[in-house]
C-alpha cells in the first residue's frame, strides 16, 4: 500500500534516496521519462502535445528529523534537528539512526537526577542524546557516523473507519497524490511535469532548482499541512479540519496563490461534488514560495490533505481528504485539456 | 494614488491608475506573470530597470464566524496595536471596523485577537460581502498641508508618483538609455515582484524608487534624513549595499545638477534593489528614497519637494550615458 510503503520509508532532507527508488519504480511504468537531478529531485514526465502548455506537479519526499553530529565516547550519539523539529516531542522517542535503520532511543537524564528547575522546562535538544546500545564509541562507529539521518520508528496503521497514523505525512501523503496521479493509465493533450522534490524542510531547495530547469506554465504543489482542529485551538485559528475535504490555500509566508488557479479549482470541485476547504492561516511555506519565484514568474497554487501534529512522530490524515485531494486534481488536469489554463 | 486600493496580493486597481499614466509616454506597456506592469521606453543604450512597488501593506480574511466576525492576518508589516480604529476596505468596497477580544493587557495584543466588523448580522450575511482570502487595504484619504502630505500609502505610492512625474518629462525627449519603468508587486511580502521582473528584463543597470525612515521627530531613533532636505540615495539596508560605482555616480549628477540630497542607511527593512542587484550574473544597483514618518501606519507623512527633487534626480540620471559613467 503506498501511503504505508511511503511513510514508512527512511527520508530525512538531503537523505531522500529511499523515498525516490519507490517512487521510482511506482511511476516509471506509467510515464514517458523518470530521471534524478542534480539535487535529488525526482522528475517523472508525461509527454503530451508539443504545443501545449507544460503543467509541474509537485511534492517534497523529505520529511523532518534528526541528524546525527557526535559520537560520545561512551556511545551515545550527539544529533542536531533537519527541518522544523519541535525539542518537546522528542524525549523517549524510539528511532531509526541511518538508511541502514540502527534502532535507538533519545535519552536524557531520568526524572530522578532532575533539579527541580530542570524538572520544570522540557529538555532542549542538547540536553538530548541517542542511545544505540553500544558500549563505547568503537562499537558505535561501527554501525552509525556523524551525518547519518534519523527518523522516528514509527509504523503506519489504519486507525477509526477512515483515519491513518503515520509518521511524515507531511509530505508522502502529497507524494501518494502525485503519484496516483501519475499512474493513471492516461496521456493528456500537455506535458505533464511530476516533481518529487528534495529539501524541503530546509527551504524549497530542490523545487527552486527543478522549476529552473522545467520552465512549466504552472504549477502546483501537494502538502501535508497543519490541522489544528484539537482541544485548545480556536475555530479561527485551525487552519484546517480532517474530512472537510482537501484544502486550497490563498496565501501563506511563503507566496499569493494564483486566484486565478485557486478560481478554476473551486469551480471544478463544485462541478463535480468534491468537497474542499480553505486554509485558514497564512503561516508557513511550501515549495510554491520557490516555484512562483523562478526565472520570470509561475503562477502557483498548494492543494494539501490536512495533517493533524505534523512535524512530529505521529500525525494523523482522514484517507478521505487524500482520496478527494486525487479526485480533485484529475478533474483539474482534465480541465486543462478540455478549457486551457486558467488565465 | 495614494487613495487608490492595492493591497500586496490584489493589486489590480492600482495597476489600472499607473497604467493610465504611463501609456502614451512609453513604446509598450506589459504586464508579467506575477502582475508587475513594464513601462519600456526603447531605443539605444544600456538597459536600465527602475523598479517602484506599487502595493500596500493589507490584510486577509482567513475566517468568518457564525456571528459575522472577520478574522484576518496580515499582508506585510503591520502592527496590532495600528489597527485599533481604523478602517478596512474591501476590493468591492465593503468598509469593516477593527475591533479586539477582551484582554486584561493591552501588551497582549496579537493580530489572531483582533477582527473585522462589517456590520453583518451573522455569519451567512458577512460571507455574501466577503470570502476568506479577500485582501483588504486602510481605508483614508490624503491631506495636503502645504509642502507636506498626510496619507496612507506613502509607501510607495510616494516611488510611483516620481517614477511616473520622471516619464512624463522624459517623454518626447531622446535619451541615451532604454528605459524600463517597472511598477512591482508584492515588495511587501519579501521583495517578490521585482525578483522575477529584473530576471526577465534582464537589465544592464537597476534602481528603485521607494521610501525610507526619518530621524528628525521627538525621540526617534539615530537616523541622519530629515523630511524636506531632499531625496535618500542609499547607501546600504538590510539587502543591499549599492554598487559604489552608482553611488559615486548619483551624488555626482545630483551635486553637478543642485538638486539636494541625503545619505540613506536604513537599518531596517529592505527595496526592491536588493532582489534587482542580484539577479542572474549580478546587476550594479542604487536607490534613491523619499523619507516618510510613521511608515507602515495609515497616516504616513512626506514632503513634496523631496518627490519633486527625486524627480529631478531620475530625470538627470536617465538622461546621463550611464554606460560610461557606471558600466
Amino acid at each position: 500500500m503506498l501511503l504505508k510503503t511511503l511513510t514508512e520509508a527512511f527520508g530525512v532532507s538531503g537523505q531522500e534516496q529511499e523515498v525516490a527508488a519507490i517512487l521510482r519504480e511506482q511511476v516509471s511504468p506509467y510515464c514517458d521519462k523518470v530521471e534524478t537531478d542534480a539535487l535529488g529531485n525526482l522528475i517523472a514526465i508525461k509527454n503530451g502535445n508539443e504545443k501545449g502548455p507544460k503543467v509541474m506537479l509537485s511534492a517534497h519526499m523529505d520529511e523532518i528529523g534528526l541528524m546525527v553530529m557526535y559520537i560520545e565516547n561512551s556511545g551515545t550519539l550527539r544529533f542536531k534537528p533537519i527541518g522544523g523539529v519541535d525539542p518537546r516531542v522528542l524525549v523517549s522517542k524510539s528511532v531509526y539512526v541511518g538508511k541502514d535503520r540502527v534502532p535507538g532511543v533519545i535519552g536524557a537524564k531520568p526524572i530522578h537526577l532532575q533539579k527541580r528547575e530542570e524538572a520544570d522546562k522540557p529538555f532542549d535538544i542538547d540536553g538530548l542524546f541517542i542511545d544505540i546500545g553500544a558500549k563505547d564509541k568503537d562499537e558505535a562507529e561501527k554501525l552509525v557516523k556523524p551525518g547519518d539521518g534519523i527518523i522516528f520508528a514509527t509504523k503506519y496503521q489504519d486507525i477509526g473507519t477512515s483515519r491513518a497514523k503515520a509518521k511524515a505525512f507531511d509530505d508522502r501523503v502529497g507524494c501518494a497524490v502525485l503519484a496516483r496521479l501519475l499512474m493513471m493509465d492516461k496521456q493528456w493533450n500537455f506535458t505533464l511535469q511530476g516533481v518529487f522534490t528534495a529539501q524541503e524542510e530546509v527551504g524549497g531547495r530542490g523545487a527552486q532548482v527543478a522549476s529552473y530547469s522545467l520552465e512549466p506554465d504552472i504549477a502546483i504543489a501537494f502538502e501535508g499541512t497543519t490541522a489544528s482542529d484539537v482541544p485548545g485551538s480556536k475555530e479561527h485559528l485551525y487552519s484546517t479540519s480532517l474530512g472537510k475535504g482537501p484544502a486550497l490555500t490563498h496565501a501563506d509566508a511563503s507566496f499569493v496563490a494564483d486566484p486565478r488557479i485557486v478560481k478554476r479549482l473551486m469551480e471544478v470541485a463544485d462541478k463535480n461534488g468534491i468537497p474542499y476547504q480553505m486554509r485558514e492561516l497564512t503561516t508557513g511555506g511550501t515549495d510554491a514560495g520557490r516555484i512562483h519565484l523562478v526565472r520570470e514568474g509561475i503562477p502557483a497554487v498548494v492543494v494539501s490533505v490536512p495533517t493533524r501534529y505534523i512535524h512530529s512522530p505521529a500525525s494523523i490524515i482522514d484517507k478521505c481528504d487524500f482520496e478527494n485531494a486525487i479526485k480533485l486534481m484529475a478533474a483539474f488536469l482534465d480541465s486543462i485539456e478540455e478549457r486551457g489554463l486558467p488565465f | 494614488m495614494v487613495e487608490a486600493f492595492g493591497p500586496a496580493g490584489n493589486e489590480s486597481r492600482i495597476r489600472d491608475v499607473i497604467r493610465k499614466e504611463v501609456e502614451g509616454l512609453v513604446d509598450e506597456v506589459t504586464v508579467d506573470a506575477m502582475g508587475n506592469l513594464i513601462a519600456i521606453r526603447r531605443g539605444q543604450g544600456p538597459r536600465v530597470m527602475i523598479a517602484a512597488h506599487m502595493d500596500e501593506i493589507g490584510v486577509i480574511v482567513t475566517h468568518i464566524d457564525d456571528e459575522g466576525f472577520v478574522r484576518f492576518s496580515n499582508m506585510g508589516g503591520i502592527s496590532p496595536f495600528m489597527l485599533i480604529g481604523q478602517r478596512v476596505i474591501f476590493d468591492n468596497g465593503t468598509i469593516g471596523a477593527f475591533g479586539m477580544e477582551k484582554l486584561d493587557d493591552m501588551k497582549d495584543l496579537k493580530l489572531n485577537k483582533m477582527f473585522i466588523d462589517i456590520g453583518a448580522k451573522d455569519g451567512a450575511s458577512a460571507k455574501e460581502k466577503v470570502s476568506i482570502g479577500d485582501i483588504g487595504a486602510f481605508h483614508r484619504e490624503a491631506h495636503f498641508q502645504g509642502d507636506r502630505v498626510i496619507a496612507k500609502s506613502l509607501d510607495n505610492r510616494a516611488g510611483c508618483a516620481v517614477l511616473v512625474q520622471a516619464l512624463k518629462e522624459l517623454a518626447g525627449r531622446e535619451i541615451p538609455n532604454q528605459v524600463y519603468a517597472v511598477f512591482t508587486v508584492q515588495e511587501e511580502l519579501g521583495l517578490r515582484g521585482a525578483k522575477t521582473a529584473a530576471y526577465g528584463i534582464n537589465p544592464d543597470v537597476g534602481f528603485a524608487v521607494d521610501v525610507t525612515g526619518t530621524g528628525d521627530t521627538p525621540e526617534a531613533p539615530t537616523m541622519a534624513v530629515k523630511l524636506g532636505e531632499g531625496p535618500t540615495i542609499k547607501v546600504k539596508d538590510r539587502v543591499v549595499l549599492t554598487h559604489p560605482r552608482v553611488r559615486r555616480f548619483m551624488t555626482e549628477t545630483a551635486e553637478k545638477n543642485g538638486i539636494p540630497y541625503q545619505l540613506e542607511i536604513l537599518e531596517g527593512g529592505g527595496t526592491d534593489t536588493g532582489p534587482i542587484h542580484l539577479t542572474r550574473e549580478g546587476v550594479p544597483s542604487g536607490a534613491i528614497s523619499v523619507p516618510t514618518r510613521y511608515i507602515h501606519t495609515p497616516s504616513e507623512m512626506a514632503d513634496m519637494n523631496d518627490m519633486k527633487n527625486a524627480v529631478k534626480l531620475f530625470v538627470a540620471i536617465l538622461e546621463a550615458k550611464l554606460d560610461e559613467a557606471i558600466l
